[in-house]
């Protein structure tokens, strides 16, 4: 465990290195990017055994620099959470590497997007392991601005450019806040290191209104970053446009790296959140609404990509509103078997695309003819992502809905339920119009074959995990689950609840026989239930006005304070700049006079001086003596 | 020296070529004209000093000195001021400085 900071020093290595000897290795240079991951996975499973054999973790850190009385001592820890977190970091981009092997075959910025891809998720290992904010805080940054570059990568197309702008200004107005909140804590702590901060916490616990409320502000200010980076409402609108990077970088930001940041933060900084019921509540309820509201968009997509992405944000949105029901263990988990299952679905989304080479489900269908592997593996992660037993979802899913159902707000309960139903129902859409039905466009259709090894292989090593990472965890943890990621007594784990278990898979196979009804089997058709819900379907595709709001809001909003600014700098600020230069050209048009050229003129002035000077002096002195 | 000429003479005389010397520089256009004027003034200046001196502190040398000065001082000027003459000659075949006007704002 003491050498768990090597983990991101190996893709930080094969980022310098593509950097640096891409360009002549060509296509062989991807190979430098897997053999870092599998160090690194190989590292992280050394260090994932340890964590299990010992529980109490490790830490290291040593004094960095020394400004006056304050000592800022940085280093890393390595906890059960952070090991297993460390692991599915790593294999899942171990995974994303091999796929991209072959899906980025004879790009032509095949290096730049090798070297990227190793950053970033050097990045998130690097984040995973911080023990202080400093950290926290470069690992975060560096991620924002690969996620830039990564989402940009086709940057020909100008809707790419777009895209990339999108992730980036969104998320830092986040980070903004996040930045706030930590040099918030900073003032109150003296201190970077998180360790620091929760004895700080914990040691004044209770201490009265005031301390509530610095601690309520200090934790909404955190939250703030979370919501920037893991996308939930509002700030949610960049992730369905980051979908137009390459698909391994979608399964890279959506399951391993970068949004599973936003809720790590929160659970990293959850000693803060503690303390404050209102922050708790904001966090829940945002959370929940966000896991509705994006599982509602998502059920009206036609890009397969983009019922993936707003997934993502639904199962973001779950793990939030856990954490604010103080289900930390539950969210934790949920965070690390979506890391399997939405890999495995964005790169089965990427086998699917490089196979047919269109986004658009309506000109997909009967894939599975053609794609086996692809479609088994499909409908996994499918399975896992609705919640249905013995997937690796169900378990987290359930320890989700479980905490809601012992929280305050029964209505959290109900609103994961329904989400449940939404994401099965969803998932089933896709699948089915993807890999069932007939081909709609037969052309493509003729054209699909599966790809090579490097494009089934991660595939199938994803399905593992994403169908067994459920059942199989107390036996990889060796202690159940709510023992092994614990943040302390009172926010433990709850006995299972059949209540909970009933209506969760209730909802999920309720949602799963609606999708097989309605695009399986055609029993209703789409353009029947299109018709009877006219208005919620457009509110739907229209994706609840937020992008219409933002457009009318920040970007009219900004033309208008664009515009008064003009018109200050126009009128005040030029008016200044000119006024002095009219002055100045007014005063030489004066005294050029006086420069006639005329060797007369300046002799008669020199001497119309000398007598002015003579007498002057004469004044002064009083006269000749 | 000549004690019986009394201090004045000499004054009146500075004075007479002072204006001379700057009635001739004011009124003149031809350039080289102009440089003789000025030479005039300095010598009656020089005149003036070393009258003065002799007069009002006859122990003292300080006038004389400045003379000389002044003589040195003349005689570069005179130097610069023909040598920019005739360049000004050979460049453009005119010595009338109201027809040299290049530094007209």
């Amino acid at each position: 465990m003491e050498s768990a900071w090597l983990i991101p020093v190996f893709p930080l290595m094969a980022f310098v290195l593509t950097v640096f000897f891409g360009r002549r290795l060509g296509e062989r240079a991807g190979w430098i990017g897997v053999a870092g991951m599998l160090a690194a996975t190989a590292l992280a499973a050394a260090v994932f055994r340890d964590a299990v054999a010992s529980p109490e973790g490790y830490a290291s850190s040593f004094p960095w620099l020394q400004i006056g009385d304050f000592e800022l001592r940085v280093g890393f820890r390595v906890d059960n959470l952070e090991a297993a977190l460390l692991i599915m970091v790593s294999f899942v981009s171990l995974m994303v590497h091999v796929f991209s092997l072959g899906y980025m075959h004879g790009d032509a910025r095949y290096n730049r997007y090798f070297a990227l891809i190793s950053l970033f998720t050097a990045a998130m290992l690097g984040l995973v392991i911080s023990d202080n904010a400093l950290f926290w805080l470069l690992w975060w940054e560096i991620m924002g601005a690969c996620s830039y570059l990564l989402i940009g990568h086709w940057f020909e197309e100008r809707e790419n450019q777009a895209a990339a702008y999108k992730a980036f200004i969104t998320t830092r107005i986040g980070d903004v806040l996040m930045m706030a909140g930590f040099w918030y804590m900073f003032k109150l702590t003296g201190s970077l290191r998180f360790e620091d901060w929760q004895a700080w916490v914990q040691h004044n616990a209770g201490a009265g209104m005031d301390f509530t409320r610095a601690m309520t502000v200090a934790a909404l200010l955190i939250f703030g970053g979370a919501v920037g980076k893991s996308a939930q409402a509002p700030l949610h609108v960049w992730l369905p446009d980051a979908m137009a990077g390459p698909t391994p970088v979608s399964a890279l930001i959506h399951a391993a790296t970068m949004v599973a940041a936003g809720v790590f933060l929160i659970a990293r900084t959850y000693f803060i959140f503690e303390q404050s019921t209102t922050a708790l509540a904001v966090v829940a309820f945002l959370g929940a609404f966000t896991a509705f509201l994006a599982a509602t968009i998502a059920v009206v997509q036609s890009d397969i990509k983009k019922v993936l992405a707003y997934s993502t944000v639904s199962q973001l949105g779950y793990m939030v509103m856990a954490l604010g029901v103080g289900g930390y263990t539950a969210a934790m988990f949920h965070l690390w078997t979506h890391g399997f299952f939405k890999a495995l679905l964005f790169l089965g989304s990427g086998a699917v695309i490089h196979a047919v080479h269109t986004q658009n489900m309506h000109e997909m269908g009967g894939l599975a003819r053609k794609l086996k592997v692809t479609a088994a593996t499909f409908a996994i992660g499918m399975l896992a992502l609705s919640g249905i037993w013995p997937f690796s979802g169900f378990y987290s899913k359930d320890e989700i809905l479980l905490a809601a159902y012992h929280s305050q707000y029964p209505a959290l309960f109900w609103a994961g339920a329904v989400t449940a139903g939404l994401t099965a129902f969803y998932m089933t859409r896709a699948l089915i119009l993807t890999f069932f039905g007939r081909p709609r466009d037969p052309e493509r259709y003729e054209h699909a074959h599966e790809g090579g090894p490097e494009l089934t292989w991660p595939l199938i090593l994803l399905a593992i995990p994403a169908f067994a990472a459920g059942f199989l965890a107390p036996t990889l943890f060796k202690a159940p689950v709510h023992e092994f990621i614990t943040f302390g007594e009172h926010v433990g784990g709850h006995e299972p609840e059949s209540l909970v278990v009933l209506v969760g898979t209730l909802f999920a196979v309720g949602g799963i026989l609606a999708g097989i009804v309605v695009y399986g089997l055609g029993w209703i058709s789409t353009r029947t239930l299109r018709a009877a819900l006219e208005m919620p379907y457009y509110v739907l595709r229209e994706k609840w006005f937020f992008d219409w709001a933002y457009e009318r809001v920040v970007l009219g909003g900004s033309m208008l304070l664009a515009r008064v600014v003009a018109g200050i700098d126009r009128l005040v600020v030029d008016g200044l700049v000119n006024g002095v230069a009219r002055v100045v050209v007014w005063l030489g048009d004066v005294t050029r006079r006086w420069s006639t050229g005329l060797v007369h003129t300046y002799m008669l002035t020199l001497f119309a001086g000398v007598v002015a000077l003579a007498l002057l002096i004469l004044q002064v002195t009083g006269g000749l003596r | 020296m000549g004690a019986g000429i009394p201090l004045s003479y000499y004054l009146v005389l500075g004075t007479l070529l002072f204006s001379i010397g700057l009635w001739g520089a004011l009124t003149r256009t031809n350039a080289i004209r102009i440089l003789m004027c000025i030479e005039l003034m300095l010598n009656a200046v020089n005149l003036n000093l070393v009258a003065l001196n002799r007069y009002l502190d006859p122990g003292s040398v300080q006038g004389q000195i400045f003379g000389l000065f002044i003589i040195a001082i003349a005689a570069a000027e005179a130097a610069v001021g023909i040598g920019i003459v005739l360049m000004v000659v050979r460049r453009r075949g005119e010595v009338d400085i109201n027809k040299i006007r290049l530094m007209r704002g």
